[in-house]
């Protein structure tokens, strides 16, 4: 392990019933979040390679928990997204070369495929920051009725010289998604956009 | 009978609290279910009769809570409970959850109301049998959607166990609306993560009253 890591938090979202409707089947969102320490806290630094490392393992990582929370195979995930709170002796690079380099490598090989982008937030924040993690979905940008958002947050961090990293995969779009667009049974699945 | 609205499952992992990491990470969780609330904007003598609708609720979360934890049922060490009232609602809703929820939390961990596993079934080499013998601790609040709650958890055995007196904090963005009730289970399978204050260890029960 190449983060050093206080705590992983995993949540399950499952919406059964949405203005007394019924949602079939239910809408079942997972967020995955690591609490590392922050190895450039309080000094600057030119090259930020080990955060790259960093996010690297744990997009596959933390990916690999929403799966096995959502219960569902890896090819079974429709959308998916990743963010970054920075503890307040970082700086919001620290975030940038954890999440944008080389995480999404090994978060697509954990719900294989992912040919569009990674949606994704970043923030400096300190103990129970929230942070909304935007959902997209994972082969074809423009699915209108994966365009979401899942809270992302802990209680007890980031501590100043900590990093809070989120991962959010999902099993569905939006309960009830009734605002038109691309629909997911029309993509091709290979631009990343449609 | 009672529909569950949204199903919420947090769990965590704690390796370390900046002191030296253990020899496995503290691994708690918590189950949320947000309903309606049926007495939502008025006063209703009678509210009594929900407790009974609100069991197999409570059976639902202490399964899939005992499930996403992934220690087996044997495995849970602390317990405890809690409630959230959307703002249409009144305190008094919220202690509904008491009876459903505590009593199927200790069932699902091997409780017996005739006492056949809690008598004797417990001995100092056995520590968590898993009969679930001691109260659960429970909070409860009225508040906006996003609400948190601190849910106290304490061994299963014996109230008195120092090293597993903890509590998690639970939310559920976006719950209760005003109209609704979110009710909680929490679970912990160890002890916080640096205890070292003494006093009654797991390994130390013995009169197995639920206390000590």
């Amino acid at each position: 392990m190449i983060a050093a890591i206080r705590k992983f938090v995993v949540q399950l979202d499952e919406i059964r019933l949405e203005m007394g409707r019924a949602v079939e089947p239910p809408t079942r969102r997972a967020v995955a979040m690591a609490v590392i320490a922050n190895p450039f806290a309080g000094r600057y630094s030119e090259d930020l390679a080990e955060l790259t490392a960093i996010g690297e393992e744990l997009g596959g990582l933390l990916a690999a928990k929403c799966v096995a929370a959502l219960g569902i195979q890896p090819h079974e995930a429709q959308s998916y997204g990743k963010a970054a709170i920075v503890g307040e002796a970082g700086e919001l690079e620290h975030a940038a070369a954890i999440l944008h380099p080389k995480m999404g490598v090994s978060l697509r090989r954990a719900v294989l495929k992912g040919a569009a982008l990674v949606p994704s937030a970043k923030k400096l924040g300190g103990l129970g920051t929230a942070i909304d993690v935007p959902l997209g979905h994972k082969d074809a940008a423009f699915v209108r009725s994966h365009f979401d958002a899942i809270e992302a947050r802990v209680s007890d961090a980031p501590r100043a010289a900590e990093i809070v990293v989120a991962v959010a995969v999902t099993a569905s779009g939006r309960p009830l998604a009734r605002v038109g667009g691309l629909r997911m049974d029309e993509i091709k699945g290979e631009d990343g956009l449609r | 009978m009672i529909q569950i609205r949204r199903l919420f499952i947090h769990v965590e992992d704690i390796v370390h609290d900046f002191g030296p990491p253990g020899p496995k990470p503290l691994r708690r969780g918590a189950a949320a279910a947000v309903i309606q609330n049926p007495f939502a904007g008025r006063f209703e003598p009678n509210i009594a009769p929900l407790m009974d609708m609100l069991k197999p609720l409570g059976l639902e979360l202490a399964q899939r809570l005992v499930a996403a934890l992934g220690v087996g049922a044997a495995g849970i060490q602390g317990y405890g409970k809690a409630a959230i009232v959307g703002a249409d609602g009144e305190l008094e809703h919220g202690a509904l959850w008491h009876v459903p929820g505590g009593y199927a939390m200790r069932e699902t961990l091997g409780w017996k109301e005739d006492g056949r596993v809690a008598a004797g079934a417990g001995s100092p080499s056995s520590a968590v049998p898993g009969n679930a013998l001691a109260i659960v601790p429970s909070t409860k609040k009225v508040g906006p959607p996003g609400a948190a709650i601190d849910v106290p958890l304490t061994h299963i055995n014996a109230s008195y166990v120092r090293d597993h007196f903890d509590a998690i904090e639970v939310r559920v963005p976006g719950a209760p609306a005003a109209g609704e009730l979110v009710f909680i289970l929490a679970m912990s399978a160890g002890p916080r993560v640096h205890a070292r204050l003494g006093g009654l260890r797991s390994s130390q029960i013995e009169r197995w009253d639920g206390q000590r």
